[in-house]
């Protein structure tokens, strides 16, 4: 299943000019990291050395290549979140995940990352779960947010 | 919709759109941007829409979802028209009450109008507003004004006209001469001569010819950018094309970084009607002119924003930057030529061409014109975008736009241009903002970003954050950047953790000297600046920090301890609770201690500890006082009937 998709994906960049990273971040889309098999797959259909995808994967980190957990929590670190405690906000996740940034919980039910700005920055502290934005946090709030997923 | 043939056909279409606007109808505008979704809008709309159907109101009012408005702070806000009411910090309850109360009765809810805090007073008209009333918004304005998932909104306010005059009656010369008596200069950051830039890439001997957008945005601190592009994707549009028939280019990029999801989907779904419409593509308007555009969704580097390390990452490629003797107007993506300006820059241009390079040339100072977005963010009472003239400044900025001062605290610095720029304090907040004054006081523009900082921001702590940020960011290509940044981080985590030595601030200074001469690019080059200028405005922070082990702001945790002051603790259990590594003992009716070995100085108690009590203090340079005896730990508490 998750090679028909993978393969499905990089046919649609067949014959294109400056792909790469597209191609990775559709795959991650889709995948919600990027694993070994579609980067060799990328290399045997796209005929680009394993060793060149993955300067790419590593210098972008937009790019996973450790699976992560089927929530991801992104705890915003831009300037606005951080003078308004942003790292405290950090912290209290670590703190509750009992996992530290970069890391997966055990039952992969959450990964923690820290990204360099989500662009709310009138409402920081900000974090993003899955892709829901959630601004003007403080640590109570956290615990409370939190018990929405599992 | 059928394709356009002609300068007349997209008129005959503006004028059928226009026609067809009933001007009294009913109207109930959300912003529905990334902000305001973290602010819960979603269902604020969601109950919009089943309010309207139970109160019978079905297909007699119109939802329309807008892009930013501005006022973050305040957000989720609205606009119903056509009275032009305008609420703010609308739940999902209060719904209900707006559709029977000012949608059938056209009556106004009180409490939702703002609520001037320094007056009393509501304001029913937001020119009354102080956050909008001192602003200039020429490019924010058509945010309110249009669903950005819809081109005909955008022809209703005139959009693409500025492209048709292009094409008809100007010639690429005559733009360029438009551009130059502007006098715009690139709003992403150095604020180079957008007119120089063109020219050159006109110039240039090459082809094809590349336009390019940098929606990037990697200064954390501001989202101007993704306002523009999720609010009215259109005018982006049509500025890039302008500048392609300027510069004789028919191919463009648009670089949105894949944090701006909302961004990218605006964008993808603005050039899927601009092409139906024949507004791009082959042979536009039948004028002769081509244009294609493609969306290139950035992977997460800060560097990438660096317009050859950005030209690099179209190629596919690791985003470094090259050197700049290469100039990208001349090789650029492919060694092409290839023009690259900021969101914003792009979004005046329309603006130019239509009303003229002297009208927009009347706006703002002698070296910087027109307007500036800058993201208003920090210890600030109203937060959000703002949009000022050039010349405005910071002060009225962060006071009369800006409200003041959060929690009535005191200001300390406002921190512009984001990592590339520097702390403000408090003796240059008269200063006129524009480039080359920012410039003068060791700052720079930036992309617009404006964190305001209180008493309690530790400036030493701020500059390892800014150091840190640059050294994760720094591409590794050239050596003073890549070293210089992380030997001054390990200074500084020397310093915020008590490991301060004598010699730290000379040898920061030295190693900022070679950074900002000998990096490769620009974010190397100005990488000292957050070091600069905290050492030059706030050295005594420093001092206090190496000499006397002491964070004057109290936010270092290796310099500061949390106590519980036996005086003013009611034993409420409170801090106890929610104290995470159970440092802290306590149970009712016995004053609390905080064992300091045990204490990870997370600030949980801090926060915690009631206002009325205020028991949980922060210390500085100062020992802990000694723990209090058993015996003296209880509390007698006299029961209120026994009082009488």
């Amino acid at each position: 299943m998750t090679e028909d998709k993978i393969e499905k994906i990089i046919n649609m960049y067949q014959n294109k000019q400056g792909i790469l990273i597209q191609l990775l971040l559709d795959i991650q889309r889709e995948l919600n990291w990027v694993p070994y098999k579609a980067i060799k797959n990328i290399s045997e259909k796209l005929k680009i050395p394993i060793s060149q995808i993955y300067r790419i994967a590593s210098f972008y980190t937009g790019i996973s290549l450790n699976p992560r957990g089927r929530h991801l929590v992104r705890v915003c670190a831009g300037t606005a979140c951080y003078v308004r405690g942003g790292t405290r906000i950090l912290d209290s996740m670590e703190n509750k995940l009992k996992i530290k940034s970069g890391e997966t919980t055990n039952d992969k039910a959450f990964s923690l990352e820290t990204v360099n700005c989500l662009g709310c920055c009138a409402l920081g502290p900000v974090i993003e779960i899955d892709g829901q934005y959630f601004g003007k946090l403080n640590t109570e709030k956290i615990e409370k947010l939190l018990k929405n997923y599992n | 919709m059928e394709k356009l043939n002609s300068p007349s056909d997209l008129e005959k279409l503006r004028e059928d759109i226009i026609l067809r606007k009933d001007p009294k109808r009913l109207a109930v505008a959300v912003c529905v941007s990334t902000g305001c979704e973290a602010l819960g809008v979603q269902k604020v709309l969601e109950t919009f829409n089943e309010e309207i159907k139970k109160q019978g109101l079905e297909g007699k009012v119109d939802i329309k979802e807008t892009g930013c408005l501005g006022f973050c702070e305040k957000g989720p806000r609205i606009v119903i028209y056509p009275e032009e009411i305008y609420y703010f910090q609308v739940k999902a309850k209060d719904v209900p009450e707006i559709v029977s109360k000012t949608l059938i009765n056209n009556e106004i809810i009180e409490r939702l109008l703002y609520l001037d805090p320094n007056t009393g007073k509501k304001s029913r008209f937001l020119s009354e507003v102080p956050f909008y009333k001192n602003q200039n918004r020429l490019l924010l304005e058509s945010n309110s004004k249009l669903d950005p998932k819809k081109i005909e909104d955008y022809l209703a306010i005139g959009g693409y006209g500025a492209l048709e005059k292009t094409l008809f009656s100007m010639t690429p010369e005559k733009i360029l001469e438009e551009i130059k008596v502007s006098k715009l200069r690139g709003r992403g950051g150095g604020g180079f001569p957008t007119y120089i830039k063109w020219k050159s890439s006109r110039d240039a001997i090459g082809d094809p010819k590349y336009v390019i957008v940098n929606c990037d945005e990697g200064d954390p601190g501001a989202f101007m950018n993704r306002a523009v592009m999720e609010g009215n994707p259109h005018s982006i549009l049509e500025g890039l094309m302008i500048g392609a028939y300027a510069i004789g280019s028919n191919e463009g990029f648009i670089y949105v970084r894949q944090e701006y999801p909302l961004a990218v989907e605006n964008m993808e779904n603005a050039i899927h009607q601009a092409e139906e419409l024949g507004l791009l593509g082959e042979n536009i308007l039948r004028s002769g002119f081509n244009f294609k555009v493609t969306i290139h969704r950035g992977a997460g580097a800060f560097i990438s924003g660096e317009s050859s390390a950005l030209m690099t990452a179209l190629e596919g490629k690791v985003g470094e930057p090259k050197p700049k003797y290469v100039h990208t107007s001349e090789k650029g993506v492919w060694d092409k030529p290839s023009t690259l300006n900021n969101v914003e820059t792009w979004a005046n241009i329309p603006l130019i061409i239509g009303k003229g390079a002297k009208w927009f040339a009347s706006i703002g100072t002698e070296g910087s014109k027109g307007t500036k977005i800058f993201a208003l963010a920090g210890k600030v009472n109203n937060t959000g975008l703002v949009e000022v003239p050039f010349g405005i400044s910071l002060r009225d900025i962060i006071y009369k736009i800006g409200g003041g001062i959060l929690d009535g605290k005191k200001f300390k610095g406002v921190q512009t241009g984001g990592p590339s720029g520097g702390v403000i304090p408090e003796q240059h907040i008269d200063s006129p903002v524009d480039f080359d004054e920012l410039k003068k006081l060791g700052s720079m523009m930036g992309s617009g970003g404006l964190i305001v900082m209180d008493e309690d921001t530790c400036m030493v702590e701020l500059a390892r954050y800014f150091v840190n940020f640059l050294s994760d960011e720094s591409c590794g290509k050239c050596t003073p950047c890549r070293e210089g940044l992380k030997q001054a981080l390990i200074i500084l985590k020397g310093i915020t953790s008590g490991k301060g030595k004598g010699e730290d601030i000379t040898q920061l200074n030295k190693i900022a000297e070679v950074t900002s001469v000998a990096s490769l690019c620009a974010l190397g080059l100005t990488s000292a600046n957050p070091l600069l200028t905290t050492l030059r405005y706030f050295k005594n922070e420093y001092e206090a920090h190496i000499n006397e082990k002491r964070c004057p702001a109290l936010f270092c945790k290796a310099l500061i301890s949390y106590y519980i002051d036996p005086k003013k603790c009611q034993a409420c259990t409170i801090c106890y609770r929610n104290c995470p590594v159970e440092a802290i003992n306590g149970e009712p009716m016995k004053i609390h201690v905080i064992n300091q070995s045990k204490c990870i100085k997370c600030g949980n108690c801090f926060d915690m500890c009631p206002s009325r009590f205020k028991a949980v203090k922060k210390i500085s340079g100062d020992p802990v006082p000694p723990q209090i005896s058993e015996d003296k730990r209880l509390i007698k508490r006299v029961r209120k009937e026994n009082r009488q």
